[in-house]
């Protein structure tokens, strides 16, 4: 489906918000503001934009480490976000969860998990929980090529495609699983191939353009909506830092060429040039879009770094939900 | 609701009758429950716990899954954060090994990880316990591994009542609770009152009131104990059995109020001696009680080896009631027969 000049605007909005944002996390890492591990998503904006765009609010996302761009794309409060990456009580997880564990359940994100191919499972039981209901809402579950290639996936994956339900693969092919090439640890050239063993379709998009990743989640969704089962999505992207860090060049298992042969085609520049080339968007407006969100971006550095550390009294509370019959 | 009515009217049932009647009870009291796991549907599962639920509920609410344990309980999670209050089964307990992440990782962390925002109302069920052959792959109890694991909750009923009333205060939870059955309790006929009760979580039970000994058990180590008890009993040997029917929540009081009152202390249970619940009980009967105790707290418990397939070998792995009296009379200091 082609895009409206409203959905270009807010593939856009939602990309940029999440490049500003993991800009600022990776800053604020940098300078030892911000505790415990960061994968940042930068590079792979156009993944969470075009599938996030493409969904209804009611539609669930599970997600991965490497999940904040998901929440951001599901709009994500950044105040929040920033607090609990930093460890800060006003965070969403009140501190308890940070990077790895964010979530905003109230947008139907059901959290950034810590261990890969850990939130597919978990994708699959909402997806069943709407076929239950009888709704029309689907379950988007968000992972890695590296996830494709362990167990709880493919127990996933299969599931839904044998109980028809409606889910969303969307494959986030970044081309590397921490420090290892995919292509050492896969005999296959495309993640979706796969999807031909579980008995459902998969489709490949540039995973650098917002629009062929909206136009295939739309598709991929609508589907599912009309009860036809699971669709593999394979996004082929990249991420410009570390696996976890700030770092991007200079590294053993990856040359400066190959980064900056895919920063040639960032998702963000690429889309800006296109869209004011076909008289789409003007320049004025997206660089006033860019003047708002590092506006956001910034007031969400300040609330993290004046929220409180949490409560000591808090190390106990929500083990379990308190039983009151 | 926590107590059986008391005219409610009360039959001889089965271990797994009580079991199957409570889902039926429940499920017809709540929509949003729903049973998966492998061939409970069709089958009504391999030992026969679902029997004829898919006949009253269909295919819809009785989910016969792919051999998938990582999925089963994931579809369980996914659907008890979307509002659901799933009820899935993993057939023998030692398979919850194959699931341990969505487990451990995932189910019993949600809650605290996501700050307090998430309600996860998932019952899983599975079947413990050695004595049936099953070797060391269909046998374990593995109650510890999950009990270490702060979020969860771990029930393990002794009877058919208690099997219906806890079942139905799991399903009711709104946290990740594990019930285990035990195998060879399935056929066990006990009284079980006919209207749906509940029995809350972390609340134990005296089953058998004494002087001279108190005999923590859990599972099927309880009819074992008691067998333990009568013989004991006519040699003038007073237990007492305490059976904590929840090993997660552990209702330590109840425990600790009964050691203080025996003095001796005698905990059994099928899974291995090293690093099992007895330990855990041990050590918190001798930080609370420690003054009271007139003999070490004594463990009887399976032996640190897989479990044996032949018989031959397997009756000497399992606690039994030969076993439990052997060991409550060291724990008196009395002699022990053939000893």
């Amino acid at each position: 489906m082609e895009p409206t000049v409203d959905i270009l605007k807010d593939l856009h909005y939602r990309m940029l918000r999440i490049r500003l944002f993991e800009e600022a996390a990776g800053r604020l890492f940098e300078g030892n503001k911000m505790p415990g591990f960061l994968h940042l998503y930068v590079g792979q904006e156009a993944v969470a934009a075009g599938v996030c765009v493409a969904m209804r609010d009611d539609d669930q996302v599970s997600s991965t480490h490497r999940g904040h761009g998901h929440l951001v794309a599901k709009g994500g409060d950044l105040n929040k976000m920033m607090a609990e990456l930093m460890g800060k009580a006003d965070g969403y997880c009140n501190g308890k969860g940070g990077s790895m564990h964010i979530c905003d359940l109230d947008l139907n994100m059901l959290g950034a998990n810590g261990i890969v191919g850990g939130g597919t499972p978990i994708a699959v039981g909402a997806g069943f929980a709407n076929k239950y209901k009888g709704n029309d809402t689907v379950s988007v579950a968000f992972f890695g090529d590296g996830s494709t290639n362990i167990g709880a996936f493919h127990e996933a994956i299969n599931m839904a495609a044998a109980l028809r339900l409606p889910v969303l693969f969307v494959c986030e092919n970044n081309e590397y699983g921490e420090y290892t090439r995919r292509d050492k640890v896969m005999a296959i050239n495309d993640v979706v191939d796969r999807a031909a063993g579980y008995g459902i379709p998969g489709v490949i998009v540039d995973g650098m353009d917002a629009v062929a990743v909206y136009e295939a989640a739309v598709e991929g969704l609508a589907r599912a909506r009309r009860g036809e089962g699971p669709t593999f999505i394979e996004a082929k992207t990249y991420r410009y830092y570390n696996h976890h860090g700030v770092q991007t060049l200079g590294m053993k298992y990856r040359t400066d060429e190959e980064v900056d042969a895919w920063k040639a085609k960032d998702c963000i520049e690429g889309f800006e040039r296109r869209v004011t080339e076909a008289g789409l968007i003007s320049a004025d407006e997206l660089a006033a879009v860019r003047v708002e969100l590092e506006a956001e971006v910034e007031a969400a550095v300040e609330f993290g770094e004046n929220s409180p550390l949490p409560e000591v009294s808090t190390l106990l509370t929500d083990v379990y939900t308190e039983v009151s019959r | 609701m926590t107590a059986t009515e008391p005219e409610a009217e009360v039959r001889e049932l089965t271990y797994l009758g009580a079991f199957n009647e409570a889902l039926f009870q429940l499920m017809r009291e709540d929509e949003d429950i729903f049973i998966a796991g492998e061939d409970v549907g069709l089958t009504g599962g391999v030992f026969g716990s679902f029997a004829g639920l898919i006949d009253e509920f269909g295919e819809r609410r009785c989910v016969d899954t792919p051999i998938s344990e990582q999925a089963i309980v994931g579809l369980g999670i996914g659907a008890a954060v979307s509002g659901l209050r799933p009820i899935v089964d993993l057939m023998f307990m030692d398979f919850i090994l194959v699931a341990m992440d969505q487990i451990a990782n995932q189910a019993a962390k949600l809650k605290y990880m996501f700050g307090g925002n998430a309600t996860l109302p998932l019952t899983i069920t599975t079947n413990g316990g050695a004595g049936v052959s099953a070797a060391a792959q269909h046998s374990q109890s593995l109650e510890a591994m999950l009990c270490h694991v702060p979020g969860l909750k771990v029930v393990m009923p002794s009877s058919p009542a208690d099997l219906k009333g806890l079942l139905v205060a799991c399903v009711r939870e709104d946290n990740p609770t594990i019930l285990v059955k035990n195998k060879r309790m399935f056929g066990k006929r006990g009284p079980v009152p006919e209207a749906l009760y509940e029995i809350p979580l972390g609340v134990g039970n005296v089953v058998r009131e004494g002087t001279d000994v108190t005999v923590v058990a859990y599972g099927r180590m309880v009819p074992e104990s008691e067998k333990a008890a009568e013989r004991l009993a006519e040699e003038g040997v007073s237990c007492e059995i305490v059976d904590p029917r929840t090993v997660q929540p552990l209702d330590t009081d109840l425990l600790v109020a009964s050691a203080r009152k025996t003095n001796r202390v005698v905990v059994v249970h099928e899974a291995v001696r090293f690093g099992g619940l007895g330990a855990e009980i041990a050590a918190q009967i001798q930080e609370e009680a420690f003054d009271y105790l007139d003999a070490p707290v004594a463990r009887i418990a399976a032996p640190f080896s897989p479990i044996p397939f032949s018989p031959g070998l397997e009756r000497h792995y399992v606690p039994n009631a030969k076993r439990i009296s052997e060991g409550i009379l060291e724990t008196l200091g009395r002699p022990v027969p053939g000893a």
